[in-house]
Order: structure tokens, then sequence, then C-alpha cells
């Protein structure tokens, strides 16, 4: 099966092994706009799932199948030149930067100018609500709006995909929904595929895209 | 792939070159000679002459026994000074305060240390002056053999008080795992008492992580040069000093027999390793079966007071030693018994100053370079080492500590002589890479903790962003740990201030730096000279260690993430 003028995120008979067992098997299509939601219990290889997606899988496991974003093959590629955007559990901004300067990190160097850049920063922060925090130190910051800053750094690098790994598991009930929409918005509005991993039937369900139970290599073989 | 591999060993093979390749060659300069041969003085075949003449030199086997005795008991009794405070007051703010009073300690160079303990103890020194003569009667310093005592116990004091902080810090780090006030509450909350707690449940598992230094400890301990000649015994000295000044005796054929003594150094410090490791098997094994039979200890109360007024002793000794330096640098006149000086002068302290302007310069060139160069290589290893296995890492650092855990006069000997071969002998480039060889692994110890202690996710988020990889080193990860990054670049040249047999042998005379010249001064008598060198010896890594802590407070003052964490 040709599958490279697929438009959107691919796994083509993705398999991952550690010591030759095997902690997972998948294989799915995700079109642009949609949400496919990964569910699964900790331990059941997602982290690993993702970081083979992003180009970080660590050598001792191994990994068979490909990726193809847009048609393109990603398999083998350094992270950097994969433009897939990752959300972590946690905002991860880097400590040492303003707000600001984490968003401007974040913008293609094919921006030139200074004020460009600058600009859409602002703007970006003004699209979350959060006109005016650009000075401020990331750790000032609650979690809810933490996680939108690190929202708008990795839609600011244009990624042409997007993984999100229990992104809303850091934060409380009540901002949790509003945060989750925000995302799931963006993303739609800007036709971006999306793997969610989580264990939480409440994202899960809002996603409201397929759902691709998980089984620990383990317990499947 | 095999170019990322090779990539990957660059680093780690340059680090292997520049600490093993000097002990390595070293050792053979020594073993060669040691045996009568040295063809470059005309010794062209293996005897042993050399060691018939050492065994014939007087008072060799006392010699033997106080480097051992001295060595291990300071080792001994340094450990069990720490891990006794350890067990009694981690988590406490008396625990805080205490370590916030040691670390500046560390970065006092053995030699400075010594001297200053000697104006402390000595029979005309603080102590007695304090007492003197309302108490004593005395109106002329005693005469007593209390510094340079035969038994060596001023000696086994000055190493403690050195070894004290060096051990506690690397206690401290080991301590910063994950989890262990955990274990703390719940050994306490099973009805233990504290000291219980930590000797059954946390020692064993962050002993791992001090075993490494602790042994360093013992190997310099019993082979310390600068610190014997100040208060060791002269009837006969420890081994090490005598080693020393036979190999720097006119006679050349004296070399052979100096060699002969660096191998014979080089067995007693294994010896004082090998008894250390037995006294280990004892006592975990004593340890076991004592967790298992229940007993609480909660009535630890007097234990804990004496862990911390020994502690406290130890380090009022050093910060009078300190004070005391300075004051002799000042001082004009400081006759006995007044407890202060009669006069004081800072023009002599000027001139002396001017006087020693070349040794400081040599000083801070050796030091600024040695550190920046081994940051930068434990860096450059690191990132590379990031992205490795395991295996190769626990080989690395078997390396990396060598030369930590050999006596230095067992390879510096036959890398004096080697360098002299090759012409190189009092460069200052031979004296820097020496300087590498001891510098490196603290500097290694210091900056690998917190730099693969950094959340990945960080390398990550950026690399998802598209950032280069050097993008994300000097943006991302080289910013974030700029704090232990200065702090290592602190230790590092401190280590490299502190250094004195490297420079000693390698510089041979030609490059002096202050520490040579205190211990110089000091052992021909010379207080006021001896005690402004001391002084400029602590003032470089005090201005390292300052500077540290100052660029990241100002720099990051805004960044809640990046204010140094409170243990």
């Amino acid at each position: 099966m040709r599958q490279d003028s697929f438009q959107g995120l691919a796994l083509d008979q993705v398999a991952i092994r550690l010591d030759g067992e095997i902690l997972l098997e998948i294989g799915c299509r995700i079109r642009p706009g949609e949400i496919l939601t990964i569910m699964g219990e900790s331990g059941s290889g997602k982290s690993s799932l993702l970081d083979f997606i992003a180009g970080f899988l660590r050598p001792d496991f191994e990994a068979g199948g490909r990726v193809l974003l847009n048609g393109r093959d990603l398999t083998g590629l350094p992270a950097q030149e994969r433009a897939i955007g990752l959300m972590f559990q946690a905002p991860l901004l880097f400590p040492h930067m303003s707000v600001l300067q984490n968003l401007v990190f974040a913008i293609p160097a094919s921006i030139r100018s200074k004020t460009d850049r600058r600009d859409r920063a602002e703007r970006a922060l003004e699209d979350v609500g959060l006109k005016g925090f650009g000075g401020r130190d990331p750790a000032t910051l609650s979690g809810g709006q933490q996680t939108r800053v690190a929202l708008m750094r990795t839609l600011l690098a244009e990624p042409q995909a997007l993984l999100l790994d229990e992104p809303f598991s850091s934060l409380d009930r009540t901002r949790r929904a509003d945060v989750r929409d925000l995302v799931f918005d963006l993303a739609r509005k800007k036709g971006l595929p999306v793997l969610l991993v989580t264990h939480d039937e409440e994202d899960a369900a809002a996603a409201a895209g397929d759902i691709h139970p998980l089984e620990t290599g383990r317990m499947a073989g | 792939m095999t170019k990322a591999a090779g990539l990957r060993t660059i680093p780690a093979l340059v680090t292997v070159c520049l600490l093993a390749g000097p002990v390595l060659a070293g050792l053979a300069g020594t073993v060669l000679p040691a045996f009568g041969y040295l063809p470059v003085l005309g010794y062209g075949s293996l005897s042993l002459e050399p060691f018939r003449q050492l065994s014939a030199e007087p008072g060799l086997v006392r010699s033997v026994a106080l480097s051992f005795g001295t060595g291990l008991v300071a080792s001994l009794l340094s450990l069990a000074i720490v891990l006794a405070f350890a067990a009694g007051w981690y988590g406490t703010a008396t625990f805080r305060r205490i370590s916030r009073l040691l670390s500046p300690l560390l970065s006092v160079p053995h030699a400075a240390a010594a001297i200053g303990l000697a104006f402390l103890i000595a029979p005309s020194g603080f102590a007695v002056r304090l007492f003197s003569p309302w108490a004593t009667g005395w109106t002329r310093p005693p005469d007593l053999l209390i510094v340079q005592d035969p038994m060596g116990m001023a000696m086994t004091l000055g190493l403690v008080a050195k070894e004290v902080p060096f051990l506690f810090l690397m206690t401290l780090a080991a301590l910063n795992r994950p989890h262990v006030r955990d274990y703390f509450k719940a050994g306490e909350s099973l009805g233990y008492g504290r000291m219980a707690v930590f000797f059954t449940i946390v020692l064993p598992q962050i002993y791992p992580l001090i075993r490494l230094p602790v042994l360093a400890v013992i190997a310099y301990s019993t082979s310390v040069v600068d610190v014997a000649t100040i208060l060791g015994s002269t009837t006969p000295p420890p081994l090490a000093p005598r080693l020393v000044s036979w190999m720097n005796d006119p006679d050349l054929e004296m070399r052979l027999m100096a060699s002969a003594g660096a191998l014979l150094q080089l067995m007693l410090s294994t010896a004082a390793i090998a008894t250390y490791l037995a006294l280990e098997t004892v006592a975990s094994a004593f340890a076991r079966a004592s967790a298992t039979r229940g007993r609480r200890r909660q009535a630890d109360g007097a234990a804990r007071r004496t862990a911390l007024g020994v502690m406290f002793i130890v380090i009022a000794a050093m910060i009078l030693s300190i004070a005391l330096l300075v004051l002799w640098a000042a001082a004009k006149s400081w006759w006995f018994p007044a407890a202060l000086p009669q006069h004081w002068s800072l023009e002599r302290a000027g001139n002396a100053f001017i006087l020693g302007l070349p040794a400081l310069t040599s000083t801070l060139a050796l030091a600024g370079l040695a550190a920046v160069i081994a940051t930068s290589l434990t860096i450059w290893l690191m990132e590379a080492q990031g992205r490795s296995g395991n295996g190769s890492q626990r080989r690395l650092k078997l390396f990396i500590f060598l030369p930590l855990l050999l006596p230095q006069v067992s390879f510096l000997f036959g890398l004096q002589m080697l360098f002299l071969v090759f012409g190189l002998g009092g460069s200052f480039l031979s004296v820097l890479l020496a300087h590498l060889v001891f510098v490196f692994p603290y500097a290694f110890l210091s900056l690998s903790d917190p730099w693969q202690r950094l959340d990945p996710r960080y390398e990550k988020a950026a690399a998802a962003l598209g950032a280069s990889r050097a993008r994300i080193f000097w943006q991302v990860r080289l910013p974030i740990l700029l704090r232990p990054v200065l702090v290592t670049l602190a230790v590092a040249a401190a280590v490299s201030v502190g250094q004195y047999l490297p420079t000693l042998m390698i510089g041979a005379g030609r490059i002096v730096t202050v520490t040579t010249e205190s211990v110089a001064l000091a052992s021909g008598g010379n207080r006021q000279f001896a005690a402004l060198y001391a002084v400029l010896q602590l003032i470089i890594p005090l201005a390292g260690f300052s500077l540290a802590a100052a660029v990241p407070a100002v720099v990051y003052r805004n960044r809640a993430a990046l204010r140094p964490a409170l243990f």
C-alpha cells in the first residue's frame, strides 16, 4: 500500500522493541485537523512511541516501520528537521528566558527582522489572552498560563503536526477544559494532524476523534 | 552511525590521554630508575641496588609507619566526623548553617590551612598566648613539641581540618538524591532514632557515592608532602617529604633511591586503602546484622551533641587559623605572649606583595587556564557521553579518578624525569599539564551531576522547535547550567592553586606559585612572609567562588527557577 500521497500524519507498521521484546505495534493515519487519541496505562510504551515519532528514541530501542508527514518520510531524520510540534506533561518553558524570549526562540530563522519576530511573539501572547506578559519570568506564571505559552511556543515554530504527551495532566480541573479546548481549536484552525496521548477519559472524549487503545507488549505477547 | 560513534569517542580519548598518559608514563618513569635503569644519567643495567640503599636509610620504618598511621587515622577520623554529623543533624537548620560555613572552607588550600593551624597550636601560637602568662605562667614559649610532634598528631589534625570539608560536601551531594528525606521520615515513623535511621537506611544507599572520595582522601593523606613539611615530624619525617628531598638532592644517584622509595610509597598507600576496605567489610557486616535486630536506639541525644561539638571544633579551628593568617600578614611585630600584634604594618605586606607578584601571576595563569580547559573538556565529554550507553561511562570514570587514587609522588617523579629528557622541564606548559591531571577529576566531580540531572526534555523541546545542536547547547543547556559551570570553574581554579607537589616537581624551581613559596617560607620559619603568601593562596579561590555566586545572581535576578535551591 502506497501512502506517499497521504496528507497528514501516517504511522506505517510501526513496531518498537526493547531487548527483542515487542513493546508496541501501531499503524494509523491522522488527517489534517483530526485528533487521534492513544489511550494507555503507564508502561505501555506511550513515551517510546512519541520519542520515535519526534526523533528522540534512545539507541537501546529498536524500531521498525515508517513515519510519514504529508508524504514526507521522516524516519531517520533528526528531530530538528521533522517539523513536529511537541507538548510535554510539563510546560518546560526555558527558565533562563523571559516569556517573550521563549516565544521568539521558536520562530524560524527565515523571519529575519527583529521587530517582525517580536511582533509575532506579542501577537501570539494576545491570542491566548496573555497580552503584556512578555517581560515576565516564566516561573511567576500559573500552570495554565505556562501551558498556554508553551502551546504558542510550539505553534510559532510552524509545525506540520502536533504531538501531545498528556499536556493537561498537570492542570487543575477547572482550568483543564479551557486550556484543552484552546489547544484543540488552534490545532483544527491550523489544519494540523494531532496525536494525543492520555490516560484521562475526559481528554479523550473532548478530542472527539478516533481512540486507539494501546496494550502493553507484554500483555499482548 | 560509525561516524557519530567516532565523534562521541574523541572527547573520551582526549580525556584518557590527558589523564592516563601522564600517569602511566610517570609510573614507568618511576619504576625503571627504581630498578637501577636511568640511561640519561649513565645507569644502563637493571639492579636492586636502589632498594638496598633505601632499606639502609636510617629511620625508614618509622617514616613508613608515620605516613601510614597519620594518613589512615586522619581519613577515618574525617569520615567519622562527617557521617556522625550528617546522621545527627541532616535536615535541621543547624545542618544548613554548618554546610554554608563548610563550603567556602573547602577552597582553602592544604598548605594555607596547615600554616594557619601551626599559628594556632604551636607553643608560641595563639592558643598558648591566650592563656599566657596569666594562667600558665609562661613568659616564653614553652619547650613543647606540639607542631612537628614525633607521633604526627599535629599533621593528623591538619589533614582532618582539610578533609572534613571535602568529605562533607561529597556526602551533601550524595544526600541530595531524591527521596532521602522520605527515608528519614519513614524510618523515624517506625520509631527509630535519627542516627539509627541514617546508618541503617540512608547510608547504605548513599555510600557508593562517597566511597571513591574516601579512597582518594586515603591515597592523598598517606602521601601528602606540603602538610607533612609544615606540621609533620622531622625526626624522621614521614615518607613522602623524605622522598622529595632525596629527589632534589644534588647527588643525582639519590634519584634512583628516591624512585625506589616512590614505589614503596605506592605500596604503602595501596596497603592503607586495602586496610580501609577490610574495615569497610567488617563494618557493613556488623551494620547489616544490627539493622535486623529491631533496636530503635531513640536515645541518641548525647551522640548527636557530641557529633555537633566535634564538627564545631573543626570549623572553629579552621576559621581561627585563617584569621591568624590575616593577622600575621598584617603584623609588624607580635612578640610572645601578646594575644594580638603590638604593631601593625601594611607596608611590609605591600612590599612582599610586589615581591611575590611573579609567583602570583603564574598562579593565576595556571589556575585560570587549568580551570577553563578542565571545565570545557568536562562539558565536551558530558555532551558526547550523554548520548551513549552506561558501560563505557563507568570505565571512563575509573580513568578520570585514577590520578586521585595514586600517591602523587609515585608518578610525578617519573613524569619530572620524562619532561627533563624531552627538554620540557620547568616549562609553563608542562606544569599546566601536571595541574590538569589533578584538576580535571575535580571539575568532572563538580559538574557531572548537575549536567546529567538537567531535565532532558528541555533539549527535546528545543529540538522539536527546530533548534540546531549548537543552538540548543549555547542558548538552552549552557545558560540554564550557568551556575554549576561557574562553580566548577571556581573549584578547578582552587584545586590548581592548591597544587604543591606537581608545581614543585615539574616546575623544577623555574615555575613558582604562591603555594610553593608559602611552604618554603613556612618551613624556613619566616612567619610573616609565609602568612602573606598563604593569604594570597586564599584570595584566588575566594574571588573565584564569589564571582561564581555573584554573576548568576545578577544575570538571573528575575528568574525564580534558577535561584540556588536550598536543599
